[in-house]
């Protein structure tokens, strides 16, 4: 297994390496100017001197090998003196957005936070409930029960977060006055009432990323426990006199988990993904929306190590779940 | 099922019918399919012939009649410029749908190719599986959009601001969503080689070219059919949302994405012009994800007949 592993990490950096270099090339052909926006009134000697000090006029293979360098070494020293106090970074160039004028990652750490609130508090919820929602609907196939269920999650497939997002807002921010639409990030949580205020404005967006979730996992989990359910091991162990319980949450559940953990590892970079149109209906200026608003503005050096970290992700996220599916079901050795 | 005349089954069939009146029983039975394909054939009526009936133009600007609610003259009300926002609702589905099935067109032809030569040809399997590992590890959306930015000015010059857009939306979607398919032939297409009347075909000299057109394409056809239903609705849907992010047609061309895009300013005041586009939307996709689920059902030979 540790084997797989390590032979799984090293063809991933091959793999990253290409990817970087597709990000960049196909941001290379961007027509827009990162100086643009500058007055004027600069002669051109100094416009060719910012230009020159930002490497506009490198060639690309020396832009993009710069951009490595300091993506996979100056930044992780950068960390590593954040962390421990060292200098091991000082005098370096760090990556620095055309559009904040500060290190791309400073940036991202500050837009972190709400991302991974609302994101991940969005896929947690809607694990919790998707499990038993599939667990009930397969246990009790064709029941009323499964039929709503299926037809939920068909609706949570079919309505788009760009709609059902606008239709909550609609509903419980315009109807019923209950929810705040527009997420406040300058919010500081201190005490009890500003406790429920961030609750209450982070109940919508995560309502809206739990429902995409919910759909996917409980069609997932159902077809998962209906596959186990006809096997011989469950009516060997009903036959032993097992309570039903006791076969459906313990023997059933526990061989039946081990896809759905690995659809779990996989969905997490897609909900990454999905966030952007969340974060953009609710005003969250999280990662999705720094994208945004970076793809807006040309700020290439942002965009680039953006998407870049949403490949290393899904990249990671494979990973995981490959490992994952070989740790929990025996019958799976890849050695 | 237009593709029938090149499919005729390869044993002789006494009673006359072809396999795809099995399908169509079987596809009967299920009925969320039948609904789901009645609501998609009505809304694509709808936005075709529609236009014929009701011929206020999508483009007309009534300005004293701006922000109208519901009457006669206009069902569904107007807009900020007394637009009437039923025609803008069919202009806008022409388009919609329009690129739903382009993109789904471009998307599954690749797929197909790629999952086809991939399955047959064992010297390319590596390469091309590869690549399509790496896609698959893209994050998509980001460069969707940063297609849409980048080469939207140049394909506008040189199509026009409309067809340049569906061009790069349609080729931009298409490219980045035929992983999914490639796979799934791929797999079909390796089990098929292992099949009897594959070595029976090669051994009397079938060329690969008739071998995979003969012989492997027809039987890889169901999974084939499924995903491009299914593509449909994920191309509407992003296609929705890429105009939806400002990023898609311009607003003299709607589609429905768009149409939600620019109901966003009026949510406070008129938040029932979200509702239509957002539940076309919703309802295309709906009906055409239960087309695929039946579809699915009644493609498969092990399910149909029990």
């Amino acid at each position: 297994m540790l084997t797989f592993t390590f032979r799984r990490l090293l063809l991933a950096i091959p793999t990253l390496v290409l990817i970087s270099l597709i990000i960049f090339l196909l941001l290379d052909l961007a027509p827009g100017d990162p100086l643009a926006d500058q007055p004027l009134s600069i002669p051109p000697e100094v416009r060719q001197k910012m230009r020159d000090a930002l490497g506009l006029d490198s060639p690309a293979y020396v832009r993009y090998l710069l951009w490595a360098k300091q993506f996979f070494w100056v930044e992780p020293l950068v960390f590593v003196d954040w962390v421990a106090g060292t200098s091991f970074s000082e005098g370096m160039q760090r990556i620095v957005s055309w559009q904040f004028r500060a290190p791309v990652f400073d940036i991202i750490i500050q837009r972190l936070p709400q991302t991974l609130w609302v994101v991940g508090l969005a896929y947690l919820v809607g694990v919790m409930i998707a499990l038993p929602i599939g667990i009930i609907s397969a246990y009790k196939q064709y029941s009323w029960f499964d039929q709503i269920g299926t037809f939920i999650s068909m609706i949570g497939f079919s309505v788009p977060p760009f709609f059902s997002g606008v239709l909550m807002i609609v509903f419980f921010a315009i109807m019923l006055p209950w929810f705040p639409s527009i997420y406040d990030t300058t919010l500081v949580v201190n005490d009890f009432e500003s406790f429920g205020q961030q609750i209450r404005q982070m109940t919508l967006p995560v309502m809206v990323l739990a429902l995409q979730t919910t759909a996917q996992l409980s069609r997932f989990m159902r077809a998962s426990m209906l596959d186990n359910l006809n096997h011989d091991y469950v009516r060997t162990a009903r036959a032993k006199g097992m309570t039903e319980k006791v076969v459906l949450l313990v023997h059933v559940l526990r061989n039946s988990m081990i896809p759905v953990v690995t659809v779990i590892a996989l969905g997490i970079p897609s909900i990454f993904g999905g966030a952007i149109i969340t974060e953009q209906i609710f005003k969250v200026n999280g990662l999705g929306q720094l994208l945004i608003t970076a793809i807006y503005a040309n700020d290439l050096p942002m965009v680039q190590t953006l998407a870049f970290i949403f490949a290393v992700l899904i990249v990671l996220c494979n990973l995981i779940a490959d490992v994952l599916y070989g740790l929990l079901d025996p019958r799976i050795r890849y050695d | 099922m237009t593709d029938a005349p090149m499919l005729e089954p390869v044993k002789p069939d006494t009673s006359g019918r072809s396999q795809w009146w099995d399908v169509w029983d079987q596809f009967k039975t299920h009925k969320g399919a039948l609904f789901g394909a009645a609501v998609f054939l009505f809304i694509v009526l709808a936005v075709t012939i529609g236009p014929l009936l009701w011929t206020i133009e999508p483009t007309f600007i009534d300005i004293r009649a701006r922000n109208s609610g519901p009457s006669l003259a206009h069902p569904f009300g107007t807009d900020q410029l007394g637009r009437d926002i039923m025609a803008r609702m069919m202009a806008g589905g022409q388009v919609s749908i329009a690129v739903g099935l382009t993109a789904m067109l471009i998307s599954v032809l690749l797929g197909t190719l790629i999952g086809v030569v991939s399955g047959f040809f064992k010297r390319l399997d590596g390469v091309l599986m590869g690549l399509t590992d790496l896609f698959l590890a893209l994050p998509l959306l980001p460069l969707l959009l940063v297609m849409v930015m980048l080469f939207r000015e140049t394909l506008s010059r040189s199509f026009g601001p409309e067809m340049g857009t569906f061009i790069l939306i349609v080729s931009a979607i298409g490219v980045t969503s035929w992983m999914q398919t490639a796979r799934i032939v791929r797999g079909e297409v390796l089990a098929l080689k292992e099949r009897e009347f594959v070595l029976a075909a090669r051994s009397i000299g079938t060329p690969s070219r008739r071998m995979i057109l003969r012989h492997i394409l027809p039987n890889v056809l169901s999974p084939i059919m499924v995903s491009a239903t299914l593509g449909i609705a994920t191309a509407i849907i992003t296609e929705s949302a890429l105009s939806f992010l400002g990023l898609g047609f311009p607003p003299d061309f709607p589609t429905w994405g768009r149409l939600l895009f620019d109901a966003i300013d009026y949510l406070q005041q008129y938040p029932e012009r979200v509702f239509w586009p957002g539940l076309a939307i919703s309802l295309t996709v709906l009906s055409v994800n239960y087309i695929g689920d039946g579809l699915r059902d009644a493609l498969d030979p092990r399910i149909r007949g029990r």
